[in-house]
């Protein structure tokens, strides 16, 4: 094959066997890879009623066809389980090297099963593969992890690991790459933590093939020049990282604050990109084959919150600063250092902490209940000790430790956790922005932009502005970004390469580089078919139309300064349309017809 | 006038474009071993350096090469490898001292960067000028400049 290497690796870590498999080409050529080649596995293997962290569920590493080649910022990989916090199928994606490396020892996909009797880790050297025992590693956090089992094996070794929030089933940890890359959302890090797994090592001497040279180097190159010229896919991101949009967002009036409870952050400058470009950055980085280096190399030299490593992201900067009502860079910076190194997800981490100070200043919780810590929002010291704290699950750490949902939901205000299927949602006001609502609430894995960026049109233009304060045309618009995000994801390419190239020169690369024809509509297609399947799984999983909602506050409190003062999400004038546009009944469900067309039935 | 190459790796973000396109001009596929430079990344400290010939004068590699393999081009100035002449020895190999040739036991073939015959496709992959191709007494160009621009902030 090419593109694909045409075999996938089985390990079952309860009975420490391991297969390789020949991946079927037809499988491939439908679902593509990653995301989508996950999720099929997943639905054919696994029972979606299977308790997340039992040995029962499995979890999957996923690069794309793409992954591993120079398509332009193609180098992802995803890794696919049930996920903890929603009991959704989960699929995070994440960048650096792991993903390539993984292909170049010769596989599509890593599936992992069972549970080992004792922490192990697993080494991936080419066609050799062995399970080894991770007892000194097990409480290391992911920096030394990752150092500790470079000695141990190669020193050029791609380590993808959990910290001890993934150890201790912290329900929002990640799985981190090279340090400071993330599979971030829906705890798919506690997945490999019940799985007694504390990390992969990959080292691979393969090759990625290309089936028509000439037609894929073309296609790459104008994939890259519709990147790198673009203002932001090609400078913004490179000069001012993700978080340029904190200012973007406020003047918007959807940069949520205070645990959404406004739109609008007076001192938000003082966390933006802008400021985090004067002060902390040291340089820019990329993810492999990247051409937009939107990776921030930072160092905080304050005594107070000393640390070095990368970030903060956009979505980070907001949940552990506006969403807490904090403005203080250098605590978020150290808060967002203590995620990575603890391997924890920062945008649930940051709005469940939100979360608790809105129920500590309504006196929900108090003092007794945070272990003396006074949870004002703005205390940029309790946030940092938080989540340290979550990671380690001590003391109310343990409490936050479980999101925001079922942390409100223990006090009996589940209407406190800013959650869609009880994950927590990022850094886009619905109410300022109405599309992004209706994404939230129909997302697969619950709270989460980067299932169908709407953003993109109704805040940044790009490729062109919509209004983003009306409903109108959103419940296509959000078809379209969904099933596109399905097929990128799928190919191992990264969503903001999308900040320049679309739908045509994803499919030009898809095609040019495994020789299996996808124009683009049949990509767009595939991508369609992914998301229907992760409904199906969502389904058997128990979910209802009554889980594609988000939280009373935005459908019902109007915001109360800002750009968009005044406005409630809309969410119930753009659902049945949404249905309707995918071919799914009025209960949600994808109509036989529709299962049909998409080869689902 | 020969052009040189030079590396940046104050520009470098460690994103391997080079090494990818090196191993698919040269090879034909995408084995970054089979690469003719090299980035090297820590992690900790998120900084990267590319590795590749400097095309010595005298060059060890080229003088340790019995069959006369690895000569120098007295037109362009480079190193080059003449696979017809080599036997595989691998001196070139130990000779390096920076490491920068290698052998390649699938291809039978030594890796060394010969510049793409004067249009190295490193070059034009990277995408943050972190690799630059340009004429011999200019190659620090731009690094001179940078500084020289402080001194203007100076005044």
């Amino acid at each position: 094959m090419y593109g694909w290497i045409g075999t996938i690796l089985r390990v079952n870590l309860t009975n420490r066997t391991v297969k390789k498999e020949p991946l079927d080409p037809k499988l491939a050529k439908q679902y593509i890879g990653a995301r989508g080649l996950g999720t099929k596995i997943m639905y054919d293997e696994v029972d979606p009623r299977v308790d997340p962290l039992s040995p029962d569920n499995k979890l999957i590493f996923a690069p794309g066809p793409l992954t591993g080649t120079f398509a332009p910022s193609g180098g992802r990989y995803n890794v696919i389980t049930k996920g903890p916090l929603t009991g959704t199928i989960a699929a995070s994606s994440s960048g650096g090297t792991f993903g390539p490396e993984l292909k170049f020892a010769g596989y599509d996909m890593l599936i992992l099963e069972g549970k080992a009797s004792s922490p192990v880790y697993l080494y991936i050297r080419d066609d050799k593969v062995e399970i080894r025992d991770a007892a000194k590693l097990w409480g290391k956090e992911v920096p030394d992890t990752t150092d500790l089992i470079r000695a141990e094996t190669d020193e050029d070794a791609k380590v993808a690991c959990i910290g001890p929030g993934g150890e201790r089933l912290v329900l929002f940890a990640n799985v981190m790459n090279e340090m400071h890359r993330a599979a971030g959302r829906s705890g798919v890090g506690a997945v490999m933590g019940s799985k007694n797994l504390k990390a992969v090592a990959v080292v691979g001497g393969g090759a990625v093939t290309v089936a028509d040279p000439k037609g894929f180097k073309a296609a790459v190159l104008t994939a890259r020049e519709k990147i790198l010229s673009h203002p932001v896919g090609g400078q913004g991101l490179k000069a001012y990282g993700t978080d340029v949009l904190i200012n973007i967002l406020n003047q918007t009036g959807g940069l949520p604050t205070r645990n959404f409870r406004e739109g609008y952050f007076p001192t938000a400058d003082k966390v933006g990109g802008e400021s985090l470009t004067a002060t902390l950055l040291l340089r820019p980085k990329g993810c492999f084959s990247c051409v937009i280096s939107c990776g921030r190399v930072t160092e905080v030299k304050n005594p107070k919150y000393q640390g070095a490593g990368e970030g903060p992201e956009y979505e980070t900067a907001w949940a552990l600063g506006p969403d807490c009502g904090i403005d203080d860079l250098e605590a978020i910076t150290k808060a967002n250092y203590l995620c990575n190194e603890l391997g924890i997800d920062p945008i649930t981490m940051g709005s469940t902490i939100a979360c608790a100070m809105d129920l500590y200043e309504n006196g929900v919780i108090t003092l007794k209940d945070t272990g003396g810590i006074p949870l004002n929002f703005g205390n940029a010291e309790a946030l940092v000790e938080m989540v340290r704290k979550t990671g380690m699950r001590e003391g109310f750490g343990d409490k936050l430790a479980l999101g925001s949902y079922r942390l409100a939901d223990s006090y009996g205000h589940p209407e406190y956790s800013m959650t869609a299927k009880k994950q927590e949602m990022p850094a886009y006001d619905p109410r300022a922005v109405q599309g992004i609502g209706l994404q939230y609430a129909t997302s697969n894995r619950g709270g989460c932009h980067v299932r169908g960026y709407t953003i993109a049109m109704e805040v940044l233009g790009n490729p062109s502005k919509i209004d983003n304060l009306t409903t109108e045309g959103k419940a296509q618009v959000n078809i379209a970004f969904q099933d596109l995000t399905a097929a990128l994801d799928s190919t191992g390419a990264c969503l903001f390469a999308t900040f320049g190239m679309g739908a045509e020169e994803l499919a030009q690369m898809v095609s040019t580089l495994t020789g299996v024809a996808y124009p683009t509509q049949e990509l767009l297609r595939a991508g369609e078919r992914i998301w229907n399947l992760e409904r199906l799984w969502n389904l058997k999983a128990g979910f209802t139309t009554k889980d594609d909602t988000i939280p009373e506050r935005l459908l019902k409190e109007p915001l109360p300064g800002g750009g968009a003062k005044g406005h409630v999400s809309k969410l119930g004038q753009m659902l049945p349309e949404y249905y309707q546009l995918r071919g799914w009944d009025k209960s949600g469900v994808p109509t036989e017809k529709k299962l049909q067309e998409l080869a689902l039935a | 006038m020969a052009n040189v190459l030079m590396i940046h790796p104050n520009k470098c973000t460690g994103c391997r474009s080079c090494e990818l396109a090196c191993a698919f001009e040269k090879e034909g596929q995408f084995r970054p071993r089979a690469s003719r430079v090299h980035v090297f990344t820590w992690d900790r400290e998120g900084i990267s350096v590319p590795m590749m010939c400097q095309h010595c004068d005298p060059a060890p590699c080229v003088s340790v090469c019995t069959p006369g393999a690895m000569h120098r081009n007295r037109a362009s100035g480079l190193v080059e490898w003449d696979v017809k002449r080599c036997i595989r020895c691998r001196m070139c190999v130990q000779a390096c001292p920076f490491g920068n040739a290698v052998y390649d036991t699938l291809s039978n073939s030594i890796f060394k960067c010969d510049t793409c015959s004067g249009a190295p496709e490193c070059v034009a992959f990277c995408p943050n000028k972190a690799l630059e191709f340009s004429e011999d007494t200019l190659s620090t160009r731009s690094r001179k400049k940078a500084f020289a621009a402080k001194f203007k902030e100076a005044f």
